[in-house]
């Protein structure tokens, strides 16, 4: 079924001087699409030519729209020879094809050369029209949804989330065909662009059929990456998790939130015991929010009032309410059972979400991955994906099993990656196993959900974090205790996950960035042997780098990583690993026992000696970094059954805080059992450079943060200035006598160095955050290790915090009378727990808890939570703040955050997906490695920001750089360079207001919420 | 361990103001990471001078490639490949053409041609300004005398539109555009005691009343020009001193008006037939290129050279050109008024301002 593409070409603009004896150009415009060209007049002797040309049309199949891009190429007209090109756009018409995201792509886009980078620009207006396709057989997938952003966009509301969708598309690497021998570099590079393109769009377009299929309308969490196998070929591949997504319409789509009940439940028996209880109270919780039919911020209040009428107006949907409530063993049986069946019709419960709807996540159960080394020369038929999609269902099955272990039955976070260096290529999946809440995998619950008051009596902001597998019978040794939250359920010691901090989570202090790096040396080998020896030394890696990271989380203070990331680069001679996280304090796990060290040779005295100065360093530096990120929970707890009205900073930060948790398991046994404290054995000169190791890391200069996640806890007033960059470093090793020590070294100082080269840059932003710093680590050569960092800076506002919190002072003060009274109502077994005057501490934990989560009204919650999260729906009505009137030439802001500081997200124009090579044979001229990388780098950002422009939005968010791939040759002056990113477009809207909006809203949706509670008690 | 390649690049192009000036200056990296250091900059940031190389580098890249953009400035308006906020387009576009005192001096006047830019060295040498900063602001001279040197209109807003430069240094390349197409000397000794300003306020008196534009404002090269015909004209002013009577009258009209007034009064009666020839030989002379270019010399040494050695007071020296420019209206047997007021009304400021130690 046909549609019309149209396509309009206005004009050109600082383009090069072609014509050396004029000085000008003779340009002219050839239009492609498929196989059809069309050609604009010569627009004789101008550097900024005015074509306006008529409307090109292009009448083709929907199918093609989605594969092909539309191809302009800029030329020289030249009467006796060949027309020289100046350049090429390719533009993705994806964007247009579907209703919501934008209707026309209009503006100035960059003309780029991939020998001479960007040649001036174009003005280009494109349109489609698309015939309405009832053809239930179509290959095309038109109207499908692709969002880069790993949670539920902003403005739209999760009807169902079905799932895993993967697909991968193979081809041969033009490169490596045998016409690149006698083509030009160019020739062969813009072959490339243009297969990647193609390949990239196929495979949108059957994903968006396998979307289709199940009933969804968009992708979420869309991950695209390409293979570059060498002479086996040229693979993309992408994974996502398909959605039914809703528009949210308007404004009022805040207002649930506030007459949202805040009739919490309260958990009876949650004194009683971690065991079954099934006195639940039942359903309580009034959804309060537009998107979700339930949410986690509900915390238990005493009322454990009208449960019966909020289950009266929810329609039943045949699994939701029944189990509604049921906290403890049988709660989480059924729920497993439930939700098993949801997800047993689906290969792989996968998810490539990292933060979800409330109450999506009910447990997690820790870090799963998967490696396998592979070898590309052995792929008996290297043009077709059976072979790559037979190891990626094998490494996905694996991933299911761990996470069956660990008594989950989903993988959330989910990513796959891989390194290639020749023809062995390293496999990897990491995800986060969890167990999800049935409701929004089913289909049926469309109606429900409005209105479904959920059962949902976990205790918000420690629910996560209880294990979902079987005490008895663990799937690994690890050190159990009673939820420091709740006291009902066990938790682990400390969580790993992969995915980012749930907003609802309660966190004590603030995070930081936590990266453990290792190289290991490895023989120069062939084939089998090399992949025998890379296999061989894979779970030593896993292990130094899980050990790293425990150990420089207790220096932190810290019990719990978010965002894990692990990379594992191959190179000819060694195996780099690197993993990134944010640490924080989770208020329902332990504290974190301290770094014991122990010598092996007890006798001697100076050794004594030096062992226990290492120790005294250890304990003091656990010191400065809980004093740094403001960790101190247990006086914080004290003081706040002390008193009924908290500090306020404290207060704040309670509030704010939840999360989600998990801990961690692979293959290997990583955990580190039942040690108290943990004791590192000094035994050779090894484990004294690991020491050693650890204490150099710095921690960034005063002023700053740094978190891989997308917020930071412990900071919500950012304010709109941010920054997005990405830097990028490459060092030689001296060849000579490499040791894994030496190795190590290099690599430790290159990655601290290159934090402190950002800290510095950066430093007019301060205060400021850097948040979602994304490493990546690369091997080019022999002795070159090339690290690329991209990440967003933040700045914050020092006294707005204080502001924020002095309202919340107030609001807790109104509350405290209201807060004695409920006490008073609190069902006896709770109220002997829980008065104030019992000084025991189990009491005083529970009492804390109560306090903070419960005796604030859910909506009111929910707007601090907003807040922590700038983008917060709280910020819908402000409706009167005027469109950023931005008189400049079109700002477009780039984040790899899925917001943007104090704007609201009101469109989603389309994924942004672009590949590029540069390549150059003047290096030297073009200022040698550096200048050439940062001119291509500099460029890419300004065809992002085009494209993005020209789809009338003014920001990318989720924005990634997936891959970088840097060649050098610098003997023949040559280098070359590729590089793919994607994020999605969008429109955004500044709240010029915010802060009158923030100080003023929960005074505003305080009313409601309180007459809830009166009225349910 | 060698570092190869070491860059950042941000959405929005960072700018360092401070590194900007050193780049201007024209240090090299090593320089400036040397004078950054001596600044105090690691002591306030606990930063690492292998930081600040990295930094002063990754600075030195951005600038150099935004230099190709600052020579067209509207080009780094509408450029796509730095996002940089207006006013810091603003800022380095002004800097960039911001110049040295010293720089300018040495060559105001000159043509700007490949020779002159051979002798940046020995300026270089002499003002202690490096050679690369010499360099960057001769070429902005030359970059801005080629686009503005045939152009129609006013001198000023060409440069403004063309260079998007405040009003006051488009002001001042105006000046420097007019020096050097009209090639006015002004690198003698005894004119050394004159600064850029006072150089820069007669060009813009000249330009506005001596220029083709002064008297029609449609025609190309009208401001920077002078206009022909005006200085042929200006050979009929000579009969002001050749005609014997006429001078005497002229004198004498002065005299009594001035009888009382001035401190100097009996040098300036002395000297009044030796100062209006001078003034007015420098007009009948403006015909010939060679005299134009002496102008500035001229003045100096038939106007202002005498009164000073005289101790006129500035004052004196307003009071007697005022009547002396006004008291050719009386003449009777004179009938260039119009010409005379159009080179003397000029003149008037001119001297005034070069009147200083």
């Amino acid at each position: 079924m046909p549609g019309k593409l149209k396509v309009k070409i206005v004009a050109g603009r600082h383009l090069p001087v072609m014509d050396r004896a004029s000085d000008l150009t003779d340009a002219f415009v050839e239009v492609k699409f498929g196989n059809t060209t069309f050609k604009t007049d010569v627009y004789l002797k101008s550097l900024n030519p005015q074509w306006n040309s008529e409307w090109f049309k292009f009448e083709v199949d929907d199918e093609d729209l989605q594969d092909e891009p539309l191809q302009i190429t800029v030329l020289d007209h030249d009467t006796y020879s060949a027309n020289d090109a100046i350049g090429k756009v390719y533009i993705d018409i994806d964007p247009l094809l579907y209703s919501e995201a934008a209707t026309v792509i209009s503006g100035w886009f960059p003309i780029y050369d991939t020998i001479h980078g960007i040649r001036g620009e174009i003005n280009v207006v494109v349109k489609v029209d698309l015939f309405n396709d009832l053809n239930r057989f179509r290959q095309s997938s038109c109207g499908v949804k692709f969002f880069c952003t790993t949670s539920i966009p902003k403005c739209y509301r999760a009807v169902i989330i079905h799932g895993f969708v993967e697909e991968l598309v193979v081809n041969e690497d033009p490169e490596y065909q045998w016409i690149d021998r006698i083509r030009t570099p160019r020739a062969s590079n813009e072959a490339r662009q243009r297969l990647i393109s193609l390949m990239s769009g196929e495979l949108q377009r059957k994903i968006g059929l396998k979307v289709l299929e199940m009933r969804g309308n968009a992708v979420v969490g869309y991950l695209q990456c390409f293979d570059l196998e060498g002479e086996s070929g040229l693979v993309v591949r992408a994974i996502g998790t398909a959605c039914t997504l809703d528009k949210l319409s308007s404004p009022a789509a805040f207002l649930p939130a506030c007459n949202s009940p805040s009739k919490e439940m309260k958990e009876i028996p949650f004194n009683e015991d971690p065991n079954p209880n099934t006195h639940s109270s039942g359903p309580s919780t009034p959804l309060k929010n537009q998107t979700y039919s339930f949410s986690p911020s509900k915390s238990y209040s005493r009322q454990s009032s009208s449960s019966d009428t909020d289950l009266s107006l929810t329609p039943k949907t045949g699994m939701g309410s029944g189990s509604a409530g049921k906290e403890g063993g049988p709660f989480k049986a059924l729920l497993r059972q439930q939700t098993q069946s949801a997800l047993e019709q689906r290969e792989f419960p996968f998810f490539t979400l990292t933060a979800f709807p409330p109450g999506f996540l009910v447990h997690v159960g820790g870090v799963v991955s998967a490696r396998s080394v592979k070898l590309l020369d052995r792929i008996h038929n290297p043009d077709e994906p059976e072979t790559r999609d037979a190891w990626w269902a094998e490494i996905r099955q694996e991933i299911k099993s761990h996470a069956k272990a660990l008594g989950c039955h989903a993988v959330v976070g989910y990513s796959e990656s891989t390194s290639i260096c020749e023809e062995v290529c390293i496999l990897s999946a990491s995800g986060t196993a969890a167990v999800l809440n049935p409701r929004f995998l089913q289909d049926g619950t469309v109606e429900g959900c409005l209105e479904q008051r959920l059962e949902e009596n976990l205790p918000a902001g420690c629910g996560f974090c209880h294990i979902p597998y079987d005490e008895l019978n663990m799937p690994f040794p690890a050190h159990l205790t009673y939820c420091y939250n709740c006291r009902k359920q066990k938790v682990p010691d400390v969580l790993f996950t992969t995915i980012d901090l749930p907003i609802d989570a309660t966190v004590i202090g603030k995070g930081c960035l936590i990266q453990a790096r290792l190289c290991r040396l490895k023989k120069k080998a062939q084939a089998e042997a090399n992949a025998t020896a890379i296999s061989n030394l894979l779970p030593f890696m896993e292990y130094e780098v899980h050990t790293q990271l425990m150990n420089k989380l207790k220096l932190k203070g810290m019990n719990a990583l978010f965002g894990l990331r692990i990379q594992i680069t191959v190179g000819e001679n060694m195996l780099m690993g690197l993993a990134s996280a944010t640490g924080v304090y989770l208020a329902a796990l332990p504290t974190p026992g301290g770094i014991q060290i122990a010598g092996k040779t007890p006798n001697d005295g100076s050794y004594e000696q030096h062992i226990s100065h290492m120790q005294k360093k250890i304990n003091d530096t656990i010191a400065k970094n809980k004093e740094l990120y403001e960790i101190n929970p247990p006086e914080v707890s004290e003081e706040i059954i002390g008193s009924p009205i908290p500090e306020p900073r404290q207060r704040s930060r309670l509030l704010r805080s939840q999360s989600e948790s998990s801990d961690e398991v692979t293959e290997l046994d990583l955990s580190h059992g039942k040690k108290d404290a943990f004791v590192l054995e000094i035994d050779d000169t090894d484990a004294m450079e690991d020491v050693h190791s650890l204490l150099t890391d710095v921690p960034p200069p005063s002023g700053f943060y740094s978190c891989n996640t997308e917020i930071m806890p412990g900071i919500n007033n950012w304010t709109s200035e941010i920054q997005m960059f990405t830097s990028v470093r490459v060092i030689r090793l001296s060849s000579l006598n490499l040791t894994n020590q030496a190795l190590n070294k290099n690599f430790n100082d290159l990655c601290e160095n290159l934090l402190k080269s950002l800290y510095f840059k950066l430093r007019s932003m301060i205060p400021c955050c850097l948040c979602h710093v994304n490493f990546t680590v690369s091997l080019p050569e022999d002795e070159l290790i090339q690290v690329t960092v991209t990440a967003v800076a933040i700045t914050f506002d020092k006294n707005q915090a204080l502001q924020t919190t002095k309202t919340h002072v107030e609001k807790s003060l109104q509350r405290a009378s209201t807060d004695n009274e409920e006490l008073l109502q609190f069902p006896l077994e709770l109220c002997s727990d829980s008065l104030p005057s019992h000084p025991f501490p189990p009491a005083k934990e529970h009492l804390e808890s109560a306090s903070s989560n419960s005796g604030i009204p859910a909506a009111q919650r929910a707007v601090t939570v907003e807040k922590a999260s700038p983008m917060g729906e709280g910020n819908f009505r402000n409706r009167s703040a005027p469109p950023c009137a931005n008189s400049t030439v079109g700002v477009v802001k780039m984040t790899p955050l899925s917001f943007i500081p104090g704007a609201k997200i009101t469109k989603y124009l389309g994924i942004i997906n672009m590949f590029f090579i540069r390549e150059t044979t003047s290096l030297r001229e073009e200022g040698g490695v550096s200048g050439f990388l940062h001119a291509f780098i500099a460029e890419v950002f300004a065809m992002v920001r085009a494209h993005v422009a020209a789809l009338g939005g003014n920001a990318v968010v989720s924005y990634i750089m997936k891959q970088c791939v840097f060649m050098e040759n610098p003997n023949k002056n040559q280098a070359q360079c590729l590089i793919n990113v994607s994020g999605d477009a969008v429109v955004f809207v500044r709240e010029s207001e915010l802060e009158v909006v923030s100080t003023q809203q929960p005074t505003a949706n305080c009313q409601p919420s309180c007459t809830g509670g009166e009225v349910t008690t | 361990m060698t570092s190869e390649l070491d860059i950042f690049v941000g959405n929005t192009t960072l700018i360092d103001e401070d590194v900007y000036r050193l780049w201007l200056d024209g240090y090299s990296v090593s320089d400036a990471v040397a004078l950054r250091v001596r600044s105090g900059i690691l002591e306030q940031t606990g930063a690492t001078a292998a930081v600040l190389q990295s930094d002063t580098m990754d600075h030195y890249r951005t600038f150099h490639m935004l230099e190709r953009l600052l020579h067209a400035p509207p080009k780094l308006l509408h450029q796509l490949i730095f996002q940089i906020p207006p006013s810091r387009q603003a800022l380095l576009i002004e800097r960039y053409y911001a110049f040295d005192e010293a720089f300018v001096r040495e060559v105001l006047g000159k043509k700007l041609s490949k020779g002159t830019k051979k002798d940046l060295d020995d300026i270089s040498t002499k003002t202690g300004i490096t050679l690369k900063s010499c360099r960057r602001q001769f070429d902005n001279f030359k970059r801005v005398f080629k686009v503005v040197e045939e152009m129609r209109g006013s001198l000023v807003d060409n440069i403004q539109q063309h260079f998007l430069l405040s009003d006051r240094l488009a002001r001042d390349y105006a000046a420097i555009v007019f020096f050097a197409n009209n090639r006015f000397e002004t690198g003698k000794k005894k004119l050394q005691y004159l600064s850029f300003g006072d150089f820069a306020f007669c060009a813009e008196l000249m330009i506005q009343n001596w220029t083709l534009g002064a008297v029609d404002s449609q025609v190309d090269d009208m401001d920077v020009d002078l206009d022909k015909e005006f200085l042929q004209d200006l050979k009929e002013l000579k009969m002001l001193v050749a005609d014997k009577d006429l001078l005497d009258l002229h004198k004498s009209l002065v005299c009594t008006a001035l009888r009382g007034k001035l401190g100097v009064f009996s040098e300036m009666e002395a000297n009044f037939k030796n100062l209006s020839r001078g003034l007015v030989n420098v007009a009948a002379k403006l015909t010939h290129n060679k005299d134009v270019r002496d102008l500035f010399v001229d003045l100096v040494e038939k106007f202002v050279e005498p009164c000073r050695s005289d101790h006129w007071p500035l004052n004196d020296v307003r009071l007697f050109l005022n009547q002396y420019s006004a008291s050719v209206h009386s003449l009777d047997g004179f009938r260039h008024q119009a010409l005379w007021d159009r080179y003397m009304g000029t003149l008037r400021g001119c001297l005034l301002r070069l009147y200083h130690d």
